[in-house]
């Protein structure tokens, strides 16, 4: 690494030196008025242009809905717990398949024995924690990603549209 | 503790608790704990005046679907044991 930093240092060194050291001198006129005021106007558009969407969509992110479903999620060394207790204490743990354990066509590392089953197209008010120590729960396709705390509860919201099956890994490095 | 299932809603109503515009934010650690401390509070008081404890059930609907059941569990004990730090 410190010999591209040598490099490049000279190379600029180098460049500067010969502007500096030329015997050649700009005779015609120096008036770039025009361009100059195009290429300052047109990003400054082109950043707006970008900036409200975004806006929209940061406000959006923060958006106050009224969930149907609540399913908690309490994550250990190393699994998930969940539990749906709205109605009746629904709970069970989910552990990742070893790989010596797969059926064939099933994914590496992401498949589980106890799959969370949810509702489409309803506002779920995702619960998730710790017993121990930092986890992170994320489901990558539907935007989600919560750190698991230890004695604190983060809310997340969830909404799928279509179904199928939605992965994820822990995202938060949790021992050894 | 009453049983959930006397507090079932009739089928195809759904309930899960509302957003509690007191805990706007994503920390609902106090949601959950402060729902806890309503019902207990509730019932005590509910109790001490000879009244009927039934408004304390929304509170114990709302702390059963937000707590874990870990913490439930342990400030059930906790309260039992007389050890339990909030004021009840």
């Amino acid at each position: 690494t410190l010999m591209i930093v040598f490099l490049i240092s000279s190379l600029v060194l180098y460049i500067i030196s010969l502007m500096l050291t030329t015997e050649l001198t700009h005779t015609s006129t120096m008036d770039a008025q025009e361009v100059e005021t195009v290429w300052t106007i047109l990003p400054a558009v082109i950043l707006i242009l970008i900036a409200l969407p975004s806006l929209r969509i940061l406000y959006m992110m923060d958006e106050i809905t009224t969930p149907t479903l609540t399913l908690k999620t309490m994550g250990h060394q190393w699994y998930w717990s969940y539990e749906y207790t709205d109605y009746e204490n629904l709970c069970f743990d989910s552990y990742m398949t070893p790989p010596l354990e797969l059926d064939p066509g099933e994914l590496r590392l992401l498949e589980v024995d106890n799959r969370v089953v949810l509702p489409t197209e309803m506002s779920i008010r995702m619960l998730i924690s710790s017993e121990d120590v930092l986890h992170s729960w994320t489901v990558p396709s539907l935007g989600v990603k919560t750190d698991a705390i230890p004695g604190r509860l983060n809310q997340a919201t969830l909404m799928t549209s279509r179904p199928g099956i939605y992965y994820g890994q822990c995202s938060e490095i949790c021992g050894a | 503790m009453s049983e959930v299932r006397a507090q079932k809603p009739p089928p195809g109503k759904w309930w899960t608790p509302p957003f509690d515009p007191r805990f706007p934010n994503q920390n609902q650690t106090r949601n959950c704990y402060q729902n806890f401390l309503d019902y207990h509070r509730c019932q005590k008081t509910m109790k001490r005046r000879g009244k009927s404890a039934q408004p304390c059930e929304y509170y114990f609907r709302v702390y059963h679907s937000l707590c874990p059941i870990s913490w439930v569990q342990r400030w059930n004990d906790q309260i039992k044991e007389g050890t339990f730090a909030g004021k009840i």
